[in-house]
């Protein structure tokens, strides 16, 4: 009878134990959030992350063997960015009566988001991979990833914060635009998804359905804004 | 579905190949849903097929995002001088960036028209959110 830890040797080296761990970790953390009423801070993919990120350190496997295993997941991120163009045809009608609003609101958003980011972070001493790790924080995920690979910051880091980014959104969503007298359902949303991407729009959903198709309209237009400009911006300031 | 699968991959590979033959620097994946969305403009829709494969790819969609959240794994030292900036950066430019979308689009929307197009947001505990509608975060 072969030892645990012959057993964990050969387990540890095939892709078949991360990535069963992965999809494990992510079940659990679907159940979690359902189990507290689907509250944002406790999303699936935080609780996943969390666990994950414990299990590696505990067994002191290192993220390229992980890899090796999730990359079977990750690849699926490319294939889901395309599929976005369908929820944004959807939506493309409802954007005829408000097109000027919500571009111009698009383009100020975006600038905002990538601006104050940037400048605070700047302010506060963050160094120049954190600063390009932070400029697309407030677009979704594949995005976000994809323009920081492009502009020299660190997809991964980009990833959790664009992950932490969509919860602090979500959360203080509600009382903001209480205090700000912020009514209407189309704005509601449509800020959510520039400012906060999918988490966002998940939460507009909770508002209601308009919002939520708005919102998912400002996610992609908020995301193919931010990847067409801001890989020119930064070649323009890198040279 | 497979149909639906085959033409997102094409879309994607035409993208891939677009933006390299171009070499302009946009990932390649949002070139390709660009590509996507100027053929579902031309074509008047999606199919049965794409329709059922763009949505169940958006059904997990939050999961596609763990191995590269994991990633936080390798930022360590990062993260611990870092933290502040990082985490100040997004309340700070989350917050603005929302209250001045919405303060923009509510100020010039014309008042809402029409019924909700579903159930409205009643009182009392609604149905919540459903798996869809976190798909996207």
């Amino acid at each position: 009878m072969p030892e645990f830890g012959d057993i964990w040797v050969y387990l540890a080296a095939a892709p078949l134990l991360w990535l069963t761990l992965t999809l494990v970790a992510y079940l659990g953390g679907v159940w979690l959030n359902r189990k507290l009423n689907g509250n944002p801070l406790v999303h699936p993919v935080l609780v996943a992350m969390l666990v994950l990120i414990s299990l590696l350190l505990l067994t002191g496997t290192s993220y390229d063997t992980y890899f090796e295993g999730a990359q079977f997941i990750h690849f699926l991120l490319g294939p889901a960015t395309v599929a976005l163009a369908i929820p944004l045809y959807d939506n493309l009608r409802q954007v005829r009566e408000l097109l000027w609003p919500l571009l111009l609101a698009c383009v100020a958003g975006v600038t905002v988001a990538v601006g104050s980011a940037v400048g605070v972070a700047w302010m506060l001493g963050g160094h120049g991979e954190t600063l390009l790790s932070l400029a697309p924080k407030s677009v979704t995920t594949p995005i976000a990833m994809g323009i920081a690979e492009q502009i020299g910051g660190l997809p991964s880091l980009a990833a959790g914060i664009v992950l932490v980014t969509g919860a602090v959104g979500a959360v203080a969503a509600g009382p903001l635009f209480r205090l700000a007298g912020i009514r209407d359902e189309r704005a509601q949303g449509f800020a959510l998804g520039i400012a906060a991407h999918g988490f966002g729009t998940a939460h507009a959903l909770t508002i209601g359905l308009r919002a939520g198709a708005f919102a998912g309209l400002g996610l992609g237009m908020a995301g193919l804004l931010t990847a067409f400009l801001l890989p020119l911006v930064a070649r323009f300031l890198a040279g | 579905m497979l149909q639906g699968l085959a033409l997102i991959f094409i879309c994607q590979l035409a993208g891939e190949t677009l933006v390299r033959l171009l070499g302009v620097p946009v990932p390649g994946p949002v070139a390709g849903m660009v590509i996507l969305l100027a053929g579902l403009v031309l074509a008047g829709g999606p199919g049965e097929s794409l329709r059922r494969a763009g949505t169940g790819l958006l059904g997990y969609l939050t999961l596609f995002f763990v191995p590269a959240g994991v990633g936080l794994v390798t930022h360590g030292s990062r993260l611990a001088t870092d933290w502040l900036p990082i985490l100040a950066a997004i309340v700070v430019s989350t917050l603005s960036t929302m209250l001045l979308v919405g303060w923009l689009v509510g100020r010039r929307a014309p008042p809402e028209h029409g019924p909700e197009p579903g159930p409205g947001p009643g009182p009392g505990p609604g149905p919540g959110p459903g798996p869809e509608a976190r798909r996207n975060a």
